[in-house]
């Protein structure tokens, strides 16, 4: 028995430290991201008036934003997942992008299509690969995660295009590229602090090296948008 | 106590039954020998070194890497997949089959690509860093790094030789990121599908050969590529000799590791075939290098010698050269 007891102990022993981590991002989408509506089954938003509707996504995407200004580490994000945001900045970064009209004769910068493509291809290849190497985050939270932190880059166009309002020489090139610099490492410290927790640790520079190359490239874009004249 | 035919001579019978137990021992062996593989997580495929050429009787039939239903007997799923004959047991439509592939440390990949840079003679990559592991990871991202260097560097490389030519206005050419796109990864996909066809069908001809998987040979191509990002950014410089010396050291490098890799899988064959298999390789990896550099980035001596009056014709009559001599 004493036997048993010695052969059993090694075996159980490990239960005992087993815990349950609390911070583990929570898979897909446990909270209805409107509010708490789950919860109340009476009441249902058809009533409301539509700006209460609106106002309250609104609220859910400015809060996004704030987030992504102030980047810790924080499961709401993650938890409350939606893509309004990632959207309209997507759209906004692609119009501005654009790069005049088609039939002049050189080549021109990229049209709204292939921005657009490239942000939202660009996202779901890099979601596919952190899914791949074994991330715990689910697929549209990454999407989400990774549309939010478009937003340094999209103020940095804006930047970007105030300055070449006021001429387009070397000063104006060094503003730019100072700008677009800060903007790509912060959007690239604040989606890594948001997706690496989701990633065993020896493979974390394998998931944060595509994210860097994405806003990489997207930057690249925007440093070089020149205005036609 | 054995039933024994009635008339038989005691000796005869001791000696069916040692025969049966050289049978016995004979499948034994085989059974060891598969275990050995379980243990060792191998695959169907054996990867020859020069003196294990004893067991080739065995190993030929496990040579052919189309054979795949000889798996791993401990695997739960019998689903057979028609590219590798390895480890991975789920169906091919699930998500967990593309997870195999993506099997990788950081330490790892850099372990591979630092591999794939330094090329040592007796030392084979697939078998020295790939080690019936296979990944994905490291040719997808590479080859994505490769495309954007190229279109951004060929664009700043551009920007370079416009300098001082004040009626240049920088356009930053996208279309190329498309077009680069297309090469690299045509390249690093269809060049390994072609090769290993090639090599299944030698392997079919002559019997005692070192084979590769496909995947291993998208691999080995796919960290091979590695070394012409530095060299890309390299190409920056509009001096043609510092283009062109990056061009051979690269070459040299990659290429090296090339021959190294697959010289194990042809040298038993007619030389004939295996010199020109070679070639082959080291002339469509020349190839990739040279066309890129002239369609992506222009040379200084061309620019040089235009009147600046008329820029724009200038400019598209050098693009239609550079296309011309590529096409």
């Amino acid at each position: 028995m004493a036997e048993v007891d010695e052969s059993s102990k090694p075996m159980f022993a490990g239960l005992s430290d087993v815990s349950i981590s609390t911070d583990i991002p929570v898979e897909g989408e446990i909270n209805v991201p409107v509010g708490t509506s789950s919860q109340d089954d009476e009441y249902s938003t058809l009533d409301e008036p539509v700006k209460d509707t609106i106002l309250r996504d609104l609220t859910a995407v400015g809060k996004k934003f704030v987030h992504v200004m102030y980047p810790k580490k924080s499961s709401a994000l993650l938890r409350d997942w939606d893509l309004w945001g990632p959207l309209l900045l997507c759209v906004t970064l692609a119009l501005m992008l654009q790069g005049g009209s088609v039939d002049s004769k050189e080549d021109e910068g990229p049209q709204f299509a292939e921005v657009f493509v490239i942000i939202w291809f660009g996202s779901v290849i890099i979601t596919l690969n952190s899914k791949l190497l074994g991330g715990t985050i689910s697929f549209f939270q990454s999407l989400c995660v990774l549309g939010y932190c478009i937003m340094p880059l999209t103020v940095a166009m804006i930047v970007c295009r105030l300055v070449l309002l006021g001429g387009s020489g070397k000063v104006s090139f060094i503003i730019r590229l100072l700008v677009v610099t800060a903007s790509f490492s912060w959007s690239t410290f604040a989606s890594t602090a948001f997706l690496a927790d989701s990633q065993p640790t020896n493979r974390k520079a394998l998931v944060v090296y595509p994210v860097f190359l994405f806003y990489f490239v997207i930057g690249w874009m925007i440093l070089t948008f020149s205005q036609s004249t | 106590m054995s039933k024994t035919w009635p008339g038989l001579p005691s000796r005869l019978v001791s000696d069916m039954a040692s025969n049966t137990d050289f049978l016995l021992q004979f499948t034994e062996f085989d059974e060891a020998d598969r275990a050995l593989e379980d243990s060792r997580d191998a695959t169907t495929i054996r990867i020859e070194d020069t003196d294990t050429e004893r067991h080739k009787p065995q190993k030929q039939r496990r040579s052919a890497p189309v054979m795949s239903f000889e798996e791993d007997p401990l695997a739960n799923d019998d689903q057979t997949e028609l590219l590798s004959g390895q480890k991975k047991s789920a169906p091919f439509w699930t998500f967990e089959y593309y997870q195999t592939f993506f099997d990788v440390e950081t330490h790892q990949v850099k372990e591979r690509i630092l591999g794939s840079l330094l090329p040592w003679p007796g030392k084979n990559f697939v078998r020295l860093y790939i080690h019936n592991n296979p990944d994905l990871y490291g040719p997808f991202w590479i080859c994505a790094t490769l495309v954007f260097v190229i279109a951004i560097c060929g664009n700043i490389s551009d920007f370079l030789v416009y300098l001082g030519n004040p009626q240049y206005k920088y356009v930053p050419e996208f279309r190329k990121v498309t077009i680069a796109a297309t090469a690299i990864y045509s390249y690093a996909w269809l060049v390994p599908l072609f090769l290993w066809g090639v090599l299944v069908w030698r392997n079919s001809k002559v019997i005692n050969m070192v084979s590769y998987s496909f995947l291993e040979i998208v691999c080995v191509y796919g960290y091979c590529l590695a070394i012409y990002i530095p060299a890309v950014v390299l190409w920056i410089i509009p001096n043609e000799a510092v283009r062109w010396l990056s061009i051979a050291v690269a070459l040299f490098l990659s290429g090296s590791v090339l021959v190294l890799t697959f010289w194990p899988a042809v040298r038993d064959d007619q030389p004939r075939v295996a010199i020109a298999i070679m070639v082959a390789i080291v002339v469509l990896h020349t190839l990739l290098a040279v066309g890129c550099k002239a369609y992506f980035f222009k040379t200084l001596e061309v620019e040089q010698t235009a009147p600046v009056g008329i820029q724009t014709n200038s400019s598209l009559s050098s693009l239609n050269r550079s296309t011309v001599l590529t096409r």
